[in-house]
């Protein structure tokens, strides 16, 4: 059970595939369009209930609960291999060969 | 009330009068046109004050830089005697970490001063950090709206840390599935919440960036003593192009020519939920840069105030692997780590300078803050996941969604023309079947920057 207050992150759909523009691709027309935000619980639920949050603008929103102390998971990616190889051309070209 | 997508989009017009603060129909003429300089001056600011009010909010009198050893490296492949000198002003030291600071200062000024509570912008990028931080500034309310993720749930790394970086600043950010109704969810909370619409293409967005044109008219001349030959500007809404020309022309340098720059993401469809992911770049490409210029008011206000074909004097692309290449280059050889898309116009100098006489000045008039997310490493390995494969070989051959190709070596990093026509003919399409008055061809000699004989010809 998550308590009252706590910051957690919602899903809605919006638009069901019906109810979209017209002027789309097929891709993109035959799936939902959909929201995420964020906000304060506003009642007592389990995960993947339905809720009610208030937004950082104290907007009041309903939907799915997706994530309880939604983290950033964002980084700065995976090992590229091909841009170390990207700094050797620079260097190789601006500074000559120097990995004799 | 119904809220239906389509009863919304009805109520489009009366929600924009209210949210904006500028009754448009004034400016409108009989037929086709309007009269754009009356509406740029006639919101009650001059250059000085827009200078005054982004002093007093840490944005603008950034450095401008010149790039010794990317210019000497360019001058490697250029003809004895050519390879023009590379000069790049440094937007990334702005208050967001953009030069989009310029143009949301201004529009926070302006919600301020009209008595808003808050603030709304649409976009996915810098702007919604820019127009966050100045809305905390101001104690300003901020909602951000912000296309992110596709079917999947899968979002660009680096709209992923723009959110954060809005979120940072006390901003609300709404994240939603591709789409246009993107503007739907746009319109409906600008009515819920009676906020300002801080548009990217209203007056205030271009004015802001007039400051930008004129600083680097001014720097460059102190520097060097005369005006750049040419500044090339980063084009995606077509913004950032008109405000930095218009600055350039009104410190004087009319002869400056202005070049816009994209990537190049032919191919690739900007509402396409399989292609979303596909692209390395969420801005500065072609998927923004061709539609905007050649049909400015399909923005998100009446009249957009962005309209670069009035200024652009050439157009050119660059793929996604130069972008990267000039990245690390900037890094590794100039001491700047700065985010890739703000390098579009950069990648392109490298190239363009090659073709300039050594003596010669060319200003890249932007960088952008790098961070997690927002930086080649995470940009490229999230391409690989996505089926991308990456490349070393002719740049020219790279088929955006399918590949990224990275120059290998640097002779090989050349940029392509879009050309100036073929973009006109698609501005007049739409004008192809009316009866057009002397009045009608005023504006669009105006719009064009062509005389009217030569739009006849266009029209065919």
């Amino acid at each position: 059970m998550n308590e009252i207050g706590t910051y957690v992150r919602i899903r809605r759909t919006l638009l069901n595939p019906e109810e979209r523009s017209d002027n789309l691709p097929e891709d993109t027309k035959k799936v939902p369009f959909k929201m995420w935000v964020k906000g304060y619980l506003q009642e007592e639920v389990e995960l993947f209930d339905i809720v009610t949050i208030k937004t950082l603008t104290g907007r009041i929103e309903t939907g799915r609960l997706k994530e309880v102390n939604p983290p950033y998971k964002h980084s700065y990616g995976d090992f590229v291999p091909e841009v170390m190889v990207l700094s050797d051309v620079i260097r190789n070209d601006f500074f000559g060969d120097h990995n004799e | 009330m119904n809220n239906s997508f389509q009863a919304l989009m009805n109520r489009k017009n009366e929600i924009m009068k209210k949210s904006v603060g500028i009754d448009y129909d004034k400016y409108e003429y009989d037929g086709i046109g309007f009269d754009y300089e009356y509406m740029m001056n006639d919101q009650g600011y001059d250059l000085e004050t827009v200078k005054q009010i982004q002093l007093e909010n840490m944005v603008g009198n950034t450095p401008l830089v010149e790039l010794k050893n990317i210019t000497k490296y360019a001058r490697k492949y250029a003809k004895k005697g050519y390879g023009a000198r590379i000069f790049l002003k440094d937007e990334a030291a702005n208050i967001s970490g953009s030069f989009k600071a310029r143009r949301a200062a201004l529009a926070v000024n302006k919600a301020k001063a009209l008595g808003y509570k808050g603030v709304i912008a649409a976009t996915s990028g810098n702007y919604g950090a820019a127009v966050a931080a100045l809305a905390a500034k101001a104690g300003l309310k901020c909602i951000i709206v912000q296309e992110t993720f596709d079917s999947r749930n899968v979002s660009q790394p680096e709209i992923a840390e723009k959110a954060r970086k809005c979120e940072a600043f006390g901003a609300e950010v709404i994240q939603l599935s591709v789409g246009p109704e993107l503007f739907y969810t746009f319109l409906r909370l600008l009515e819920d919440t009676g906020y300002f619409n801080a548009s990217l293409y209203s007056p205030y967005g271009i004015m802001g960036i007039e400051t930008l044109g004129h600083e680097i008219a001014h720097e460059v001349k102190q520097l060097t003593g005369k005006y750049p030959e040419a500044v090339i500007v980063t084009n995606a809404g077509g913004g950032n192009l008109t405000g930095t020309a218009r600055g350039l022309k009104s410190a004087g340098a009319l002869n400056t020519k202005i070049i816009a720059a994209s990537v190049n993401l032919y191919g690739l469809h900007m509402a396409s939920d399989v292609d979303f992911n596909k692209k390395s770049f969420t801005t500065g490409h072609t998927g923004f840069g061709i539609p905007f210029a050649t049909l400015p008011d399909r923005s998100d206000v009446p009249r957009s105030a962005a309209r670069p074909l009035r200024y652009m004097d050439q157009y050119v692309m660059v793929n996604q692997g130069s972008v990267f290449f000039m990245t690390q280059a900037l890094a590794l050889l100039e001491g700047m780590e700065r985010g890739p898309a703000g390098n579009t116009s950069l990648a392109a100098a490298f190239s363009l300078a090659q073709e300039m006489k050594e003596d010669e000045i060319i200003v890249v008039q932007e960088t952008e803050y790098t961070g997690a997310g927002k930086h080649l490493l995470p940009q490229i390995s999230f391409a690989k996941k996505n089926g991308i494969k990456i490349l070393f070989g002719n740049p020219l051959d790279e088929v955006p969604g399918k590949n990224i190709i990275f120059p290998k070596d640097g002779s090989y990093l050349k940029h392509s023309e879009i050309h100036m026509d073929d973009l006109r003919k698609t501005y007049l399409k739409k004008f192809k079947n009316i009866n057009l008055t002397q009045k009608d061809f005023d504006f669009l000699s105006e719009e064009l920057n062509i005389t009217k004989e030569k739009i006849i010809n266009l029209l065919g």
